[in-house]
């Protein structure tokens, strides 16, 4: 039980409990919040995951931006309408799904771990640095960047043309 | 072990004192600066025994007390839990986001090399723009948890703003980014020592100086002050999203738009005006392009430098508060179209002509 | 690295499961869609925990590729509940029933 274990437990806690808060409260505003909560912690995990770049790209991009846009979004729409309840069975059903679920991925984790890809090489220094990211991205991901900048466009104007007031 | 980390904490005070003093002095520079622009005596009504300290007074002791002793008042219908946190929200990106300014090359006590700088990471730029763009979410919360339509409005204006100009601040560092090679600040301020042609000290306007201009317009939008003003005082009647707040939840609004501004100045003396860089200075002294050379200790460099670097931090603060009290305040409409239809381009016209430079020359 | 790779992966899991219960049980259409959004942080996780476990920058590509798709999908799933609001002023998914037969 060193330390990284023990921050990494403390990270794991955090993470869970602001999920839990996403999807059980009332008030989407705290649940947007506890979403961007996540996505920090999130960042942090990748940091300790030898990720600096990704990290940083994270927070700029999924807590700054997107998370951003949905309570730009929530505050438009404010649904001050009450949300219906849930049916209990559904809340039933879906609570031994996941708890089944979770039983079969401990099981499966508990076994002698044969794979080679569970045992973590020792990475150089650069790992995850903007150099080496910008390295793989430029040289063996080229064409998907440049269609995922398509795909940008494309999605820009269809949310303008979609949430556009049609003059009638 | 215990040393690093004592000498961690000894950099983390002097950091933190440093931005929040300069943070209380900028309202003392704003308060009786704006009077001079104006024609005017302002700040003049406290006095201690019958000494008024040119208004030091007025804003350095009376102003806190008032602000800590005055009740926080939270609306009736608003959401009470957000509208605590909104003001921790706007406060905590800008005094972050200085872990990773330089402020000096380094410094040398009993043959242990002290960084100064709290934190040496090799996103830096990256981190600082991540954290900046947190800034948002006090002005939404803050508006949000209101319950109060000017607020609202505020908010919204605001935040669009802040989101808008984001685009043009990340851009417009691009170029200074590729120029020097690198996202970590203090490797930025090392290189701009370098001399062209022996003699200019390769600063990053020289380099970059369309990018210094739009820089300049997207931080002064970045923290909402005039001539980008919308989200505080949108109607000068009501004060934008920061309405329903008072007390110690208020200076902190104040104080965290102050803080803005000082790392805004920073950023700008270290990736444009070279940091700590005292033209001619290296780690063992004066060596003038004509031959000539000083040779000073190595605490009176440090000393020199760290001096430097604070004086072009407060120049530009005092620049950004001349700016506020000489020019009107921008319309709506007229801010948008400023940061996505003219800083923008202008802002990718520089990184391609950049780029392009950079393979011509190959530096 | 001293914390095991599937010490990641459990926790990778257990956010995607919790992303998947919130898509079933909650009936307002923007949590369902932060539900999502949480779902696409754990497949995220997975991947640079094994980009580190192969020393491989690929992973982290990978997710650099996910969030730009994220962000985009976000954006229109938002443009989308936008106009269905204004269409069916509600936001509750059991309303949305006129293509079911």
């Amino acid at each position: 039980m060193n330390v990284e274990v023990l921050g990494f437990f403390f990270l794991a806690a955090l993470m869970v409990s602001f999920s839990l808060l996403v999807i059980l409260v009332r008030n989407p505003v705290h649940s947007a919040l506890a979403l961007v909560a996540a996505l920090f912690v999130m960042a942090i995990l990748f940091l300790n995951l030898d990720a600096p770049m990704v990290a940083a790209l994270q927070i700029l991009v999924y807590a700054g931006a997107v998370m951003v846009l949905f309570l730009f979004v929530i505050m438009l729409l404010n649904p001050a309408s009450v949300e219906p309840s849930l049916p209990v069975w559904r809340g039933v059903v879906c609570a031994a799904c996941a708890l089944l679920m979770l039983a079969l991925i401990a099981l499966l984790m508990s076994g002698p771990d044969q794979a080679e890809a569970l045992h973590p090489s020792s990475v150089g220094a650069g790992f995850g640095s903007p150099e080496a990211l910008g390295e793989t991205l430029f040289n063996d991901f080229v064409l998907p960047f440049e269609i995922a900048s398509v795909l940008l466009l494309v999605a820009i104007i269809g949310a303008v043309a979609l949430a556009r007031r049609v003059s009638e | 072990m215990w040393v690093e980390f004592s000498i961690i904490v000894a950099k983390t005070l002097i950091v933190l004192i440093l931005v929040l003093n300069l943070a209380g002095i900028m309202g003392w520079v704003e308060r009786k600066g704006s009077a001079l622009i104006q024609d005017r005596i302002g700040a003049n009504r406290a006095s201690v025994l019958g000494f008024a300290g040119m208004g030091l007074v007025n804003t350095l002791i009376a102003d806190p007390i008032k602000f800590l002793t005055k009740e926080n008042f939270t609306p009736p219908y608003g959401d009470k839990f957000l509208h605590m946190l909104a003001p921790c929200l706007a406060f905590f990106p800008s005094l972050v986001t200085f872990a990773v300014i330089p402020f000096g090359d380094i410094l040398v006590i009993g043959g242990r090399e002290i960084n100064l700088q709290l934190a040496n990471i090799n996103i830096g730029i990256l981190y600082i723009f991540a954290i900046a763009s947190l800034g948002v979410y006090g002005v939404v919360i803050g508006a949000w948890a209101s319950n109060n339509k000017f607020s609202l409005l505020g908010g919204i204006r605001g935040s669009a703003q802040m989101i808008s100009y984001e685009v043009a601040m990340g851009l417009s560092v691009m170029g200074i980014l590729m120029v020097f090679g690198t996202l970590e600040p203090q490797a930025i301020v090392r290189a701009q020592g370098y001399l062209e042609w022996g003699w200019i000290p390769g600063w990053g306007i020289l380099y970059q100086p369309l990018a210094f201009l739009l820089f300049f317009a997207a931080a002064v939008a970045e923290s909402k002050r005039i001539p980008f003003d919308l989200p505080e005082s949108e109607s000068e009647l009501v004060a934008g999203f920061h309405t329903e707040y008072s007390g110690g939840q208020f200076l902190m609004f104040f104080a965290g738009e102050f803080a803005e501004v000082i790392t805004a100045a920073a950023l700008i003396t270290t990736l444009f005006f070279g940091g700590w860089q005292v033209p001619y200075l290296m780690r063992e002294g004066f060596h003038f392009p004509g031959g000539g050379a000083l040779l000073l200790p190595q605490v009176i460099v440090a000393a020199l430098q760290v001096s430097a670097f604070l004086f072009k931090l407060v120049f530009f603060c005092w620049l950004f508060i001349l700016i506020r009290w000489t020019l009107p305040r921008f319309r709506y409409d007229q801010v948008m179209r400023l940061g996505w239809k003219m800083l923008l381009p202008a802002a990718l016209a520089n990184l391609l002509g950049t780029a392009i430079w950079i393979l011509a020359v190959g530096a | 690295m001293m914390v095991p790779v599937h010490y990641y992966l459990v926790l990778s899991a257990l956010i995607f499961v919790i992303g998947v219960a919130g898509v079933i049980i909650r009936r307002n259409l923007i949590i369902i869609l932060m539900s999502i959004e949480l779902m696409l942080n754990a497949v995220n996780l997975t991947f640079i925990a094994f980009a580190r476990a192969q020393g491989s920058m690929d992973g982290q590509v990978i997710v650099f590729f996910v969030m730009t798709i994220a962000a985009a999908e976000a954006v229109i799933g938002l443009a989308i509940i936008i106009a269905l609001y204004r269409h069916r002023q509600t936001l509750d998914p059991e309303e949305m029933h006129l293509l079911k037969w």
